[in-house]
């Protein structure tokens, strides 16, 4: 589904990401973790199109997608959720889904403006479609609430909704559990796990809650530094020494 | 549209049929006439700045196009005025593009700045190169439908009051629908609005276009309404003065542009009396609007009619 | 031919002078706000118009005048920061524009109030001829406009680059909060910005009136050309401004001059686009500044 190569980013001095390769499989549900500054968010940006890396490539369903604009690569069916929530906070929680159906529809200004049947129809449709996915998760009875007004995990929800709105063949989630309780926390496993065996969306979901990560991905990269220092299952993750001392230190110096 | 909308814009349907005929002061005609069609460009103004929130200081550009390319097409060209203000509302349409492509890249004081240079520009080529100079130019043909010439000004009322609610059923009916959503979502976050596969740039162009087709169409109302217009008509200050009746009456909201405008339009009446004061009256209004009533009238008073009923339904 | 260019050139800079300390102006209340001014202008008529109250009305000695004008105009500065900016730090930026361009409506009005909508003038700072430079006549009140733009300028860099003062404002745009931190009165700060950045406009004022007379509706114009001498130079950074207002004035000059002088105004303009458009950092800015074109 997703092909990660060579990818190199410099910002100033820094490199953030360092020749990384990896592949996220079609309709796994993996993860990348890595500790503060290893280049997550960088690496989301990048295959989101938010960034474009100095070196590398990118492919997403066997396209190249390195250098495509964010509102392209989404079209093609890559869908994100951000870390700090991007909703739109004016707009109702109903009306922030609608948008995520934007590309799934096609009433233009004028068509919208004059109300041409095909308008009024679509329009039904994407309200339907849209209900039901405030359904799925849990927020149908807050659909005319202003989304600004929600508390922190169910605008994470919505930012989760929005995207699924899109219809998306890949799901990123960037750090959906940040702030979030022990029992909300468990809730989002249980949905994004949903997503992936029900809907079969492939995710790939950056995370700093380790219990969240092993407990529902199937295939796990870690970064450190900018540079990937291990891939594979998390019951092998959970046991490399590189992925321990990343996170611990050394273990002369560990307490 | 919701139904609320819709029993509104009744209502007012009805009041623009009737009460041309209930007076015969030609003043007030003429004071319905110029709201209407300052109307008409706050509600482009209303969806350029409240829903897409985009700035413009330059609208009087776009209506000084539309007043002299109409007159123009009509006076020298023979072009039936329907069709002259059609003309001319493509051709501010190219104007809004042209403009667009590089300036809605720009942000906030940039862009604005940037509209106004615009507008400026345009008010001095109208100046130096318009038919007749800073003097301006008369003789421009009536509106007229098949042939027959609208002198009676009640007529030309029901016209731009006509063309004006069209125009509020069009922008509402689309701003309820797909487009408003995602003119709305370009206010809330362009970062989101690129993830879920907008073309933000396309959006923007497009309702800048909007604002100045709608701008193009009041000024061409204008022209043939006053059958003489001059450069000092579509100067910064009436940018200024659009951007007070948007402010005053509420930019979230059409009804705000169409509120704000009948407000403004209407002052210079109550404003006899001060005669030196009225620009500083005009600069006190617009300062105290934002400072106390941010959100406008429109949407203040709909707010407290909406709680007034959910108290009563609670 | 070269008395004619000569004549075009400093007339250029003395106006490209005003245009510059308009210009400075903005970037001293963007250096400590992020704000831009769009009432900068107002503040250069205030400046002539005050001058000649004080010193023809009143009657009052010269350097009286210009003291009195000067505070008046940080004064009325004051009054605006507190009435208006302070209450709405919404950072909504909308709104931001449009109370400058309000309280630029709400100073228009007063001085047409107060002084109608006649030009106004005073006498030069100084009697005497002309200097006359290969035939071209330039009156002693323009070495008085480009000396004081001069002093000015120099006043300003020392100000913040030199004193504590200076660098905590400059220090606010960066970053409020941080300057908060570590003690900086931020809302002084931004109060102080904006009585500096009038006083500057004022001074403008004061010494452009008796070369080209004084209207109370020339701020806009000035507020306009001002800014597009700032961003020219990239905002925030006081000697493009300086760079940027000559350049225009000079440019205006010229086209006026050579061309058609009912052009003038569109020569500012046409660079202010120009400069929006295609480098929005400036001339001297760098590209990284580019990025800050968007908050």
């Amino acid at each position: 589904m997703l092909d990660v190569r060579n990818i190199t980013k410099v910002f100033g001095g820094v490199r953030a990401l360092d020749d990384v390769s990896f592949s996220v499989a079609d309709k796994s549900l993996s993860a990348l973790i890595g500790p503060n500054g290893a280049g997550k968010t960088t690496m989301m940006n990048i295959i989101s199109g938010m960034l474009f890396p100095d070196q590398g490539s990118i492919s997403f369903k066997g396209a190249v997608i390195t250098g495509l604009s964010s509102a392209s690569i989404a079209r093609m069916g890559l869908s994100r959720t951000f870390q700090h929530i991007e909703l739109f906070g004016e707009m109702t929680v109903l009306e922030n889904i609608l948008v995520g159906r934007y590309i799934k529809s096609r009433s233009g200004f004028l068509a919208a403006g004059l109300r041409l049947p095909f308008v009024r129809s679509e329009e039904k449709e994407n309200c339907a479609k849209s209900l039901e996915i405030l359904a799925s998760i849990g927020l149908e009875g807050k659909k005319d609430e202003l989304a600004s007004n929600l508390p922190l995990g169910e605008q994470r929800m919505l930012e989760i909704g929005r995207a699924l709105a899109t219809e998306p063949s890949l799901l990123l989630l960037d750090e959906p559990a940040a702030g979030l309780n022990i029992r909300e926390t468990r809730d989002l496993g249980k949905m994004i796990v949903r997503l992936n065996t029900e809907r079969e969306i492939t995710i790939l979901l950056v995370e700093h809650d380790m219990d969240l990560v092993m407990r529902i991905s199937t295939a796990i990269t870690v970064l450190n530094f900018g540079q990937k220092i291990a891939s594979g299952k998390p019951a092998d993750i959970q046991r490399n020494r590189d992925v321990i001392t990343a996170y611990l230190g050394e273990e002369d110096t560990a307490c | 549209m919701t139904k609320g909308h819709s029993i509104a814009l009744l209502i007012l349907a009805a009041m623009v049929c009737t009460l041309p005929n209930m007076t015969d002061d030609s003043y007030f005609i003429t004071l319905m006439i110029f709201s209407g069609i300052n109307a008409i460009v706050a509600i482009g103004l209303c969806i350029l700045m409240g829903s897409a929130g985009q700035v413009s200081l330059g609208q009087a550009g776009f209506y000084g196009i539309g007043a002299y390319a109409s007159s123009v097409l009509s006076q020298s060209f023979g072009l039936p005025v329907a069709a002259s203000m059609i003309c001319a509302a493509v051709i501010s349409a190219g104007a809004a593009v042209i403009l667009a492509v590089p300036a809605l890249r720009l942000k906030g004081h940039y862009l604005a700045v940037a509209t106004l240079g615009f507008g400026e520009i345009i008010h001095i080529i109208l100046n130096e190169f318009g038919p007749g100079g800073p003097s301006g130019f008369g003789d421009i043909p009536a509106l007229s439908a098949g042939g027959f010439a609208m002198t009676d000004p009640a007529h030309v009322a029901w016209v731009v009051w006509g063309i004006l609610l069209l125009l509020m059923v069009f922008s509402l009916n689309m701003l309820n629908a797909r487009p408003g959503r995602a003119l709305r979502a370009l206010h809330g976050s362009e970062t989101a609005c690129n993830a879920m596969g907008l073309n933000v740039v396309s959006l923007k162009i497009k309702v800048f276009v909007l604002s100045a087709v709608y701008a193009s169409i009041a000024g061409s109302l204008y022209a043939h309404y006053v059958s003489f217009i001059s450069p000092s008509s579509f100067s910064l200050f009436h940018s200024v003065l659009l951007l007070m009746m948007v402010v005053l009456g509420g930019i979230t909201t059409v009804w705000g542009g169409l509120v704000g405008a009948v407000i403004i339009t209407l002052l210079p009446e109550t404003l006899k009396a001060f005669q030196e004061l009225d620009v500083l009256v005009y600069g006190l209004i617009l300062t105290l609007s934002l400072l106390f009533l941010r959100r406008g009238i429109v949407p203040i008073v709909t707010g407290k009619i909406h709680s007034l009923l959910e108290r009563r339904n609670a | 031919m070269l008395t004619v260019f000569l004549q075009f050139l400093f007339s250029g800079l003395t106006v490209g002078s005003v245009y510059a300390l308009v210009g400075m102006g903005f970037n001293i209340i963007y250096n400590a706000t992020s704000i831009i001014n769009l009432a900068q202008g107002e503040f250069v008529v205030i400046g002539g118009l005050l001058m000649w109250f004080f010193l023809e009305s009143c009657k009052l000695p010269f350097l009286v005048a210009v003291a009195l004008t000067i505070l008046s105009a940080g004064l009325v500065a004051l009054i605006m920061e507190r009435l208006t900016i302070r209450p709405l730090k919404t950072h909504d930026l909308l709104v931001m524009i449009m109370v400058t361009i309000a309280v630029s409506i709400v100073m228009r009005g007063l001085l047409m109030f107060k002084f109608g909508k006649d030009p106004y003038s005073f006498a030069a700072f100084t009697e005497g001829d002309p200097l006359v430079i290969c035939g071209a006549v330039i009156p002693l009140q323009t070495l008085w406009v480009l000396g004081i733009t001069g002093t000015c300028i120099l006043a300003l860099y020392a100000f913040f680059n030199l004193t504590m003062a200076g660098k905590a404002m400059r220090a606010c745009s960066f970053d409020p909060i941080a300057a908060s931190l570590v003690g900086i009165p931020v809302s002084r700060m931004i109060m102080f910005s904006f009585i500096l950045s009038a006083m500057v406009g004022a001074v403008g004022g004061i010494a452009i009136t008796p070369i080209s007379l004084m209207e109370y509706d020339k701020g806009p114009m000035l507020a306009v050309k001002g800014f597009c001498a700032a961003i020219m130079g990239g905002l925030g950074r006081g000697r493009g401004a300086v760079v940027g207002g000559l350049t225009i004035g000079i440019l205006e000059s010229m086209t006026a001059g050579y061309l058609h002088s009912g052009l003038k105004d569109a020569v500012a303009l046409l660079i202010l686009l120009a400069v929006l458009f295609f480098r929005p950092a400036g001339l001297f800015g760098s590209a990284s500044m580019q990025r800050l074109k968007g908050h």
